[in-house]
């Protein structure tokens, strides 16, 4: 028999394949960049640059035209010209603008109180830096990519910690009292799990107002996304109960007089730990994508809010797509976001229990 | 064997019940009835609004309402009436579930031709950059969100100019003869299947990998290889047949993923499919069809589920043994 996995993890600490802990390294770096988006956007989610929409992502360069070093500097650019049916920029050769670290820019709120003007980069008026060009109202897509961060990827863990209540509530229940309080939970789970999830987070989002402020939409989505996803985890915690409640070292704490609130609480479901770590390490994309999907789908965040979903909006345009292929970007983000989650919980998961887990993963 | 199939069919029962407890409880709780949409058009006349009323029960207790409900619904496939199309629900998710089909087949299609054979080629070439390769190309596909791959599509199609963008038929194809249509059909249907079946093909191929390899250290293997059989012979006639039973159980799982998928690759790549007529009918507000395609495609993703039990019974002689 081998020890339940959070003993055995506890007991030689952690070892993560190199790919896995890549990956916890760009998942720490983009919600630590979400987190900090007020500081490392240059510029705010909903500043419209009239003059520069569809503007390409602005080179930075190191040599002047004589090809003399100056230090990181971009053009400033005239107002975009149509031809061949897109937008195109010329830079004013005159307009060379030095981009700093640490630079003066719009003010914010720290965390929405301290009050600052501190970026992490610009540049020096009149030239602006768009790292990933812009959209068509010549918003700078890098700093909607990083303030859309904090929506995208706080949705994935809030969700994943309410559909966790749930379904630790539920399936733990399920799994102890047995009876028809499993049969109740499970069919429960069965009905949820036999709609596509997509329609059916549709069908919850049908229950209220298609238009509604974005604070409040953020939330319904995060209790959509949890209601239609817990019941996956609901099954799996049962599973996990249902197979320790008849471990021997249950059967002794229960020998000896322990009650079951305290056999549950003490040798249950800190067993399960380890096992809940994995599941919700890989549960974390779904609700990304399910973000992104309702966004996308336009009726979950609004402009002038940025969410990875509602950026990627404008390539429903072909037009848009094919001349301005940086409005792609946001695809990249989330790509890099779900390949990361993905790789990690691989990674947690062969570290943790090789073996239990990989029979109850689907 | 009988008694199998019957369990399985009396299963659905209380799964089929849930499903539109869910969606009649989900229509009660947004505001209004899609009667105050219709009352507010002065083309329907206020006795067919009362004749509607009556029709549905809406003016009775809600457990009345539900099991006149679930009689519609059931009996006579009758699932509400669209008031952005004026016509009767079903009539107005027919075509599009059908389109929706053709769409989720080709992209199992995909999903299977691929992943099988790319399955056996990695684990058999076990460790080897095949075998990486493979490995690499599912994580991949498994990350790689649909809306983001059928817009790289769509790009592609733009791009090159090989495939059309978007759509489901050419203008003209009404003019073509049968056999032209269907080529023209299978030419929109080739990106839109391969990214709803990109992501179903990846976590096919790790699974069908990972049980071949369980499969290829069992003792028949071993057997079947000290009788002197040729190694193309071991796999294919001994170790595939069993690593392919954990499969087929996800069949009808993966039927979830494929229309969830399919969602969103119809709204970008502009297939004429359910997603796309749900989605309509919830920016107009249209419950009724949002709801009966809910109910429809729960149907089946249900119908898929016992499809694939059926089928496990069919290829496992264990679990026909067990019920026998």
């Amino acid at each position: 028999m081998s020890a339940p996995g959070g003993e055995r993890a506890a007991g030689r600490g952690l070892r993560l394949s190199l790919v896995a802990r890549v990956c916890a390294g760009v998942l720490a770096v983009l919600y630590l960049g979400a987190a900090g988006a007020d500081f490392l956007a240059p510029y705010p989610y909903d500043a419209l640059d009239a003059d520069h929409p569809f503007h390409p992502p602005t080179p930075i360069h190191l040599r002047d035209a004589a090809g003399r070093l100056r230090g990181p500097f971009v053009y400033a650019t005239d107002t975009g010209r149509l031809s061949g049916g897109r937008l195109e920029y010329r830079p004013r050769p005159a307009g060379r603008c030095p981009v700093r670290l640490l630079v003066r820019g719009e003010p914010y709120r720290w965390l929405g109180c301290v009050p600052s003007r501190l970026h992490l980069f610009g540049a020096e008026p009149p030239g602006r830096v768009y790292l990933l060009g812009t959209d068509q109202f010549g918003r700078d897509q890098f700093s909607r990519l990083v303030f859309g961060a904090r929506v995208s990827l706080s949705v994935g863990l809030v969700g994943v910690l309410i559909s966790f209540l749930l379904g630790m509530l539920v399936g733990g229940a399920a799994g102890y009292f047995g009876g028809w309080v499993d049969t109740l939970a499970m069919r429960s789970t069965e009905v949820i799990m036999s709609v596509p999830a997509l329609y059916l987070i549709l069908a919850l989002r049908a229950v209220f107002p298609i238009t509604l402020p974005s604070p409040q939409v953020y939330l319904l989505t995060v209790v959509i996304l949890a209601c239609v996803y817990w019941a996956s985890l609901a099954r799996v915690v049962r599973g996990m109960v249902l197979s320790l409640r008849t471990r021997e070292y249950v059967l002794a704490a229960r020998a000896v007089g322990a009650g079951p609130l305290r056999i549950l609480a003490r040798h249950v479901l800190p067993n399960t730990f380890s096992f809940l770590v994995v599941a919700a390490t890989v549960s974390v994309p779904g609700y990304i994508l399910g973000e992104v999907a309702l966004s996308y789908l336009g009726v979950g965040i609004q402009e002038p809010y940025a969410s990875w979903g509602n950026m990627l909006r404008q390539a429903q345009n072909v037009s848009y797509l094919q001349s301005y292929p940086w409005v792609l970007a946001p695809g990249v983000a989330i790509f890099v976001a779900v390949m990361a989650f993905n790789f990690l919980g691989d990674g947690l998961r062969d570290a943790l229990d090789p073996r239990r887990v990989a029979e109850a993963r689907r | 064997m009988r008694t199998v199939i019957l369990k399985r069919l009396l299963h659905l029962v209380p799964l089929l019940l849930g499903v539109s407890l869910l969606t009649f409880l989900v229509m009660h709780a947004a505001p209004g009835d899609y009667l105050d949409t219709m009352r507010a058009d002065p083309a329907v006349s206020p006795e067919a609004i009362e004749a509607m009323r009556t029709r549905f029960g809406l003016d009775q207790p809600l457990p009345l309402q539900y099991l006149s409900y679930l009689k519609n619904v059931f009996l006579r496939l009758d699932f509400g009436y669209s008031f952005a199309y004026h016509r009767p629900v079903f009539e107005v998710l027919a075509q599009g579930l059908l389109n929706t089909f053709v769409l989720a087949l080709a992209g199992s299609c995909v999903a299977w031709g691929l992943s099988i054979p790319l399955g056996i080629l990695s684990a058999v070439r076990h460790n080897t950059w095949v075998d990486r390769a493979c490995s690499f190309v599912a994580f991949v596909g498994l990350s790689v969100p649909e809306v983001f791959l059928a817009l790289l599509l769509l790009l592609f199609a733009a791009r090159t100019g090989w495939f059309p963008i978007g759509g489901m038929r050419s203008l003209d194809s009404d003019s073509l003869g049968w056999g032209r249509r269907a080529l023209d059909l299978l030419h929109h249907l080739v990106l839109p299947a391969l990214a709803v079946g990109l992501a179903p093909m990846a976590s096919r191929m790790r699974q069908m990998r990972a049980n071949l390899l369980d499969v290829l250290h069992a003792e028949y293997v071993t057997t079947a290889r000290a009788k002197g059989l040729p190694e193309s012979a071991v796999v294919l006639r001994h170790a595939v047949r069993n690593a392919l039973n954990p499969l087929i159980t996800l069949f009808g799982y993966s039927l979830g993923f494929l229309l969830t998928g399919s969602f969103l690759v119809e709204v970008v790549m502009g297939w004429p499919g359910l997603g796309r007529l749900t989605l309509t009918a919830l920016l107009q507000r249209d419950l009724y069809v949002v709801m009966g395609s809910v109910l429809l495609t729960s149907g089946v993703l249900v119908l898929g589920n016992l499809a694939a039990d059926l089928l496990l019974v069919l290829a496992d002689p264990r679990i026909r043994a067990e019920s026998a």
